[in-house]
C-alpha cells in the first residue's frame, strides 16, 4: 500500500493544543489521500486534536471549520474524495482553517 | 498562615488569583489557555492542587485541562501525543474532550428534540462543558453540566466522560428550552450528607434531584412561577439561574431564578419566594456564607431586558434570615456608570473565619471582601469578561 507524508496547516489555538512549534504538521498517510484520511492520521498522531476538526460523533466537519488546499475550498467535498495530486505528494499543505466569524 | 487561590474563567482565557489570609495582596497568573472562553474552573475538595478546567471554543469544540499542582502547568487527561487512541481491545483510550450523549441500550436514553426559541422542536446537540463539579470525596470523579443539557461524569480523572442519560431521558425534554446563553446544566450540587443525592439546575427546564446516583431523576420546580411559559406553575420550563447549598443544612437550597429569590426547606420539594424587599429580584449569582447557612448574596440585576444593575450602581444584596430582609453592600463598589453585569458562575465565598467574597463582571473586574460584604475591593479590573469565579481556601 502506497504511503505518504501530507503536509498539514494548523490554527494557532489547534497548534497550541497539540504543543506544536510554528511550521506545518507532517503527517503520515496510507493508501488514499482524502480528508478523512489525512485527519484520521492527524488525529491518531495528536489526539488531543480529535473532537476539535470533527464532530466527536458525527466525524462531520465542526461548522466553523473550513478546509483549503491548493487556493481551493474543499470544505464541502466529500471526506472520502481524493485530495489534489499537489497535497497528496506534500508539494502543498492541506490547510484547517477557523472561518471568519464576528471579527 | 492560610491563603486563598481564586479561579477565575473568562470569555478569553483563565487567570488565577492568589492571596494570604489577609486578602490584600494579589498576585494575578495567566491568561491560560490564552484567546479560548474558559467557562468554569474548579478544584477538587479532596485535592486542592488538581483543578479541573472547562475550555471551549465555537470553532474547535470543547476541551478538559486538569492540573495537578495547583494550576502551575495543565494537560488534557487521555492520551499522550503519539499514541493511539484506541486500546488493542478497540475500545478507546483517554479521550479527555469527548462528550457523546448515550444512547446505547443497555444504560442510554435516544437522543430527543427540546423546544427552539420559536417554540418548534429541535434535535439535542452538544456545544460545551458550562460547569465542572469535582467529588467531595474522589479525586478522580468529577461532574459536567454541558449544554444541551445532560450531565457527564468522569470517574478517571477527567480522561472520559459518560452521560448520566436518566436525567436528558426523563421524560420532559420535549418541554426544555433554551434560554439566552443556550440551554445549559449550570448548577450541581453534590449533598455531603447523602452520596446518593444530587441537585442540579438547567436554563430553562428547572431544577432536578436524584436519589439514586444519578439513575432518576425527579423535577423540583413545585412553587416557582414563570410568566414566561404558557402555564407559570409547570413542573418544567423554568429559567432557574443558579443554586445553592450549605454543607451544614443540605436539605435547605436557596435559588435565583430569571426573576425570584426562592427558598427550600425540603431538598426542592417546595419552594417559597424570599425575594421581600431587594430592589429588583432579578440576577444570576447566588451564594452563602461560609460559616453562617442563613446569610445569603445575591446582585441584583435591573431586568430581563436589560442584564446591568439598577441606576448604574454595582451593589451586592445580603440577606442574614435565610432571605426576605435583604440589605444594600456597597462600601467600595461603583456608585455610578457601571454597567456590567454578573454571570450565574461568577460568585463564591472562601471558608476563611472571616468569609471572604468574590464576584466577577462582564466588564472583567473581580471584586472581594474580606469582611462577609461590609466592604469590597478590586482584585483586577481589566481582564476579559468574567464567566465564572471559584475560591480554594488553602492550609
Amino acid at each position: 500500500m502506497s504511503r505518504a507524508t501530507i503536509r498539514v496547516a494548523l490554527p494557532a489555538h489547534l497548534r497550541t493544543l497539540a504543543r506544536l512549534d510554528h511550521g506545518d504538521v507532517m503527517v503520515e498517510v496510507e493508501g488514499r489521500v482524502t480528508q478523512r484520511s489525512v485527519l484520521d492520521a492527524l488525529e491518531a498522531r495528536y489526539p488531543m486534536l480529535c473532537g476539535t476538526i470533527r464532530d466527536h460523533a458525527t466525524q462531520e466537519r465542526r461548522p466553523f471549520v473550513r478546509f483549503f488546499a491548493c487556493e481551493q475550498d474543499l470544505s464541502h467535498e466529500s471526506p472520502d474524495a481524493p485530495l489534489p495530486e499537489a497535497v497528496a505528494s506534500g508539494k502543498e499543505p492541506f490547510f484547517v482553517i477557523g472561518a471568519i466569524a464576528g471579527g | 498562615m492560610s491563603k486563598v487561590r481564586v479561579l477565575v474563567g473568562t470569555r478569553k482565557g483563565a487567570f488565577i488569583l492568589t492571596a494570604d489570609g489577609k486578602r490584600e495582596k494579589w498576585d494575578v497568573s495567566g491568561p491560560y489557555f490564552a484567546g479560548w472562553p474558559v467557562y468554569h474552573l474548579k478544584g477538587s475538595p479532596v485535592d486542592p492542587n488538581r483543578i479541573f478546567a472547562s475550555q471551549t471554543s465555537d470553532w474547535f469544540g470543547q476541551v478538559i485541562q486538569r492540573s495537578d499542582d495547583g494550576g502551575k502547568t495543565w494537560i488534557q487527561p487521555g492520551t499522550p501525543p503519539g499514541e493511539p487512541t484506541t486500546a488493542p481491545d478497540g475500545s478507546p483510550k483517554g479521550e479527555s474532550n469527548k462528550f457523546v450523549y448515550d444512547t446505547s441500550a443497555p444504560t442510554g436514553k435516544p437522543l430527543t428534540t427540546h423546544q427552539w426559541y420559536d417554540g418548534t422542536q429541535h434535535p439535542w446537540e452538544f456545544k460545551r462543558v458550562w460547569h465542572l463539579e469535582p467529588s467531595l470525596k474522589d479525586p478522580n470523579t468529577v461532574y459536567a453540566g454541558v449544554e444541551d443539557a445532560a450531565l457527564f461524569r468522569s470517574s478517571d480523572g477527567g480522561k472520559s466522560w459518560q452521560e448520566l442519560s436518566g436525567l436528558r431521558g426523563h421524560g420532559t425534554g420535549p418541554k426544555w428550552q433554551p434560554g439566552a446563553g443556550g440551554m445549559c446544566l449550570h448548577s450541581i450540587v453534590l449533598d455531603p450528607s447523602n452520596a446518593q443525592r444530587i441537585f442540579i439546575a438547567i436554563s430553562a427546564a428547572g431544577a432536578f434531584r436524584t436519589d439514586d446516583g444519578g439513575k432518576t431523576w425527579k423535577p423540583i420546580n413545585q412553587g416557582l412561577r414563570s410568566q414566561y411559559i404558557p402555564d407559570p406553575k409547570a413542573e418544567v420550563g423554568h429559567c432557574v439561574h443558579h443554586i445553592a447549598m450549605h454543607a451544614s443544612k443540605p436539605g435547605v437550597l436557596f435559588m435565583q431564578k430569571h426573576w425570584d429569590v426562592m427558598r427550600t426547606n425540603n431538598a426542592g420539594d417546595v419552594w417559597t419566594e424570599v425575594s421581600g424587599n431587594l430592589p429588583t429580584d432579578f440576577g444570576f449569582v447566588i451564594d452563602i456564607h461560609a460559616h453562617e447557612p442563613e446569610t445569603i448574596y445575591v446582585v441584583p440585576i435591573k431586568s430581563d431586558g436589560e442584564h446591568f444593575p439598577l441606576d448604574g450602581k454595582l451593589r451586592v444584596y445580603r440577606s442574614r434570615t435565610g432571605g426576605n430582609e435583604w440589605e444594600e453592600l456597597s462600601k467600595g463598589l461603583p456608585e455610578r456608570n457601571c454597567y456590567v453585569n454578573v454571570l450565574r458562575d461568577a460568585m463564591c465565598v472562601d471558608s476563611l473565619d472571616k468569609c471572604g467574597v468574590y464576584f466577577g463582571t462582564t466588564g472583567g473586574q473581580v471584586y472581594s471582601s474580606a469582611n462577609a460584604g461590609d466592604s469590597w475591593a478590586p482584585i483586577v479590573r481589566d481582564l476579559p469578561a468574567v464567566l465564572s469565579v471559584e475560591v480554594q481556601t488553602l492550609p
